[in-house]
């Protein structure tokens, strides 16, 4: 019932990591490590600093404490909102992190053009601006810029909180369709646990005031192998029967430390 | 890939035809202006007002003079090297300021005394610091063009999208990086519009210099006509300078504007479009 695949090298260690905002502490001596190749879901209250956690971990936000190991090749990330290129085609802004790795014009269209196959984007729609793409597509395309680098870990970032529920499906699918081809490691933050028990090998639960990791549970069975019905009963399981899930539902963001 | 091409050039070939389409309007507009102002000769006589036709027939004899060319270039030069002293600082200092909360901070004061001063109070300073020389009206026209765009691309920087920064940083963009392929782009399309009004205004203010300073170029001319009360031969000379003005900015800050703005008309419905 604890951790999984422990004896495989880690692609990302997180050791003693602190932040604080104006003085305010949101995380405090958070340990984390995943392995390679795993799909790991952090799921917590909002508010507790989850995607500041990822943040840090992408190197996006420098931790005020503690130490980040990256041992993966490259890494992608999608945030909550596709955070998108306003004046780019949808091509350009799949293409956009090859332009930062420097790669010629050519390989980058080529390139940009697979990413947009393998999470279904049309090709019509490459050539339109993110303002007239729909939300599902803008996210899709947010998804295809984060594997068009072949990286071998993404961060997720809550990605799909926006989106309606079939929306939401279709995407989850997408992910571990992608996550099994390209056999990348993930770090999947959500507050959905439906969410994170369908998509992940582990979940991970983070304490309800950043300090820690409050506790991990091994999720049975492969991601895309578990159907409706038992991802609903572990899900249930989870609430009804295991304490560490107890307070993943009843925190208000806006509370004061 | 070639019919990728083609398409893009037909796209291009469509925004082309639609811009000149557009002009139209602006003719029709321009007609009106004319209308009026022929009302107003007709109620006012040929002394104080010159028809349109009258004066379009004066700007033509200018225009056949080669003397009234070198008059003209005199002043775009003096005009453009201002708008383009005024250009490179104010987006220099705009950028800075834009990235650095402690120099707008700083910044901010200067340039409200800058804007407070009256533009004719810098032609009598430049005049006592450069006599009757270039350096008077270039002086005058970049203090009174830098602080439109300072104002436009400290705009931009400071609007840009923090969370595209984040993106950028999550796929391992250094500063520099983020600035040319992200900031840059975002304050571009605050830098054109106030490149515009920077423009019109380093003409307006070089033709005021020319002719407060006395120093040739079209200022000096409407001097020389003002001094000879020939109304028709004054109205032509600015009939000039605003063609002038005109021409620039349509083949040149519009036609770049709208490249920068595409994704923007990209979402506008049929028959919204310009």
């Amino acid at each position: 019932m604890t951790r999984e695949t422990t004896d495989a090298a880690p692609s990302l260690t997180l050791s003693g990591i602190g932040h604080a905002y104006l003085g305010r502490t949101v995380l405090d001596a958070v340990d984390l490590t995943l392995a390679a190749g795993e799909v790991a879901a952090l799921v917590g209250p909002s508010g507790c600093g989850k995607s500041t956690l990822a943040h840090i971990a992408a190197g996006v936000v420098e931790p005020s404490r503690g130490r980040v190991a990256r041992r993966y090749r490259r890494h992608g990330m999608v945030f909550q909102d596709p955070r998108l290129l306003p004046w780019a085609t949808a091509r350009a802004n799949i293409a956009y992190p090859l332009r930062l790795l420097g790669l010629p014009r050519r390989e980058r269209r080529e390139r940009a053009e697979q990413a947009a196959q393998r999470v279904a984007l049309d090709r019509a729609d490459l050539d339109k601006f993110p303002i007239e793409l729909s939300g599902g597509m803008r996210q899709r395309t947010a998804i295809a810029r984060a594997l068009a680098i072949d990286p071998d870990f993404v961060y997720f970032d809550e990605p799909f909180t926006a989106l309606d529920v079939a929306l939401k499906r279709r995407m989850q699918d997408l992910v571990i369709e992608a996550a099994r081809g390209a056999r990348f490691g993930a770090l999947f933050i959500t507050h959905d646990l439906m969410e994170a028990v369908r998509i992940a090998h582990r979940v991970v639960v983070m304490d309800a005031h950043g300090r820690g990791i409050a506790g991990t549970r091994a999720v049975p069975g492969k991601p895309g192998g578990r159907d409706d019905g038992t991802v609903y009963r572990l899900v249930a399981g989870f609430l009804s029967d295991d304490p560490l899930f107890r307070h993943i539902h009843d925190i208000d963001e806006r509370r004061t430390p | 890939m070639t019919t990728a091409r083609a398409g893009a050039l037909l796209d291009r070939l469509g925004r082309v035809g639609q811009f000149l389409w557009s002009g139209w309007a602006g003719l029709a507009g321009l007609a009106l202006f004319a209308a009026l102002w022929q009302a107003g000769h007709e109620r006012y006589g040929d002394f104080i007002l010159p028809a349109p036709l009258a004066t379009l027939a004066a700007g033509l004899t200018i225009a056949a003079d080669p003397a009234a060319w070198e008059l003209a270039g005199q002043t775009t030069l003096r005009a453009v090297e201002g708008f383009a002293l005024a250009a490179a600082a104010g987006a220099a200092g705009g950028l800075a300021a834009g990235y650095s909360a402690a120099t707008m901070r700083l910044a901010r004061p200067i340039l409200t005394v800058l804007l407070g001063v009256p533009p004719i109070a810098w032609i009598v300073l430049a005049m006592i610091w450069f006599g009757s020389t270039d350096g008077t009206i270039i002086t005058t026209v970049l203090v009174a063009a830098t602080p439109v765009v300072f104002v436009g691309v400290a705009e931009g920087a400071v609007t840009r999208d923090r969370g595209l920064d984040d993106m950028a940083r999550a796929f391992g963009a250094g500063p520099l990086a983020r600035l040319t392929t992200l900031g840059l782009r975002h304050v571009a399309a605050f830098l054109f519009p106030a490149l515009t009004v920077a423009l019109g205004s380093a003409f307006k203010v070089a033709v005021m210099a020319e002719l407060l300073a006395n120093t040739g170029g079209i200022g000096g001319a409407l001097a020389a006509a003002r001094a000879n009360l020939d109304v028709a031969e004054a109205l032509a000379w600015v009939l000039i300078a605003v063609a002038g003005l005109i021409a620039v900015e349509y083949t040149l800050v519009h036609p770049i504007r709208s490249e920068f703005e595409r994704w923007r008309n990209a979402a506008r419905p049929w028959g919204v479009k310009r």
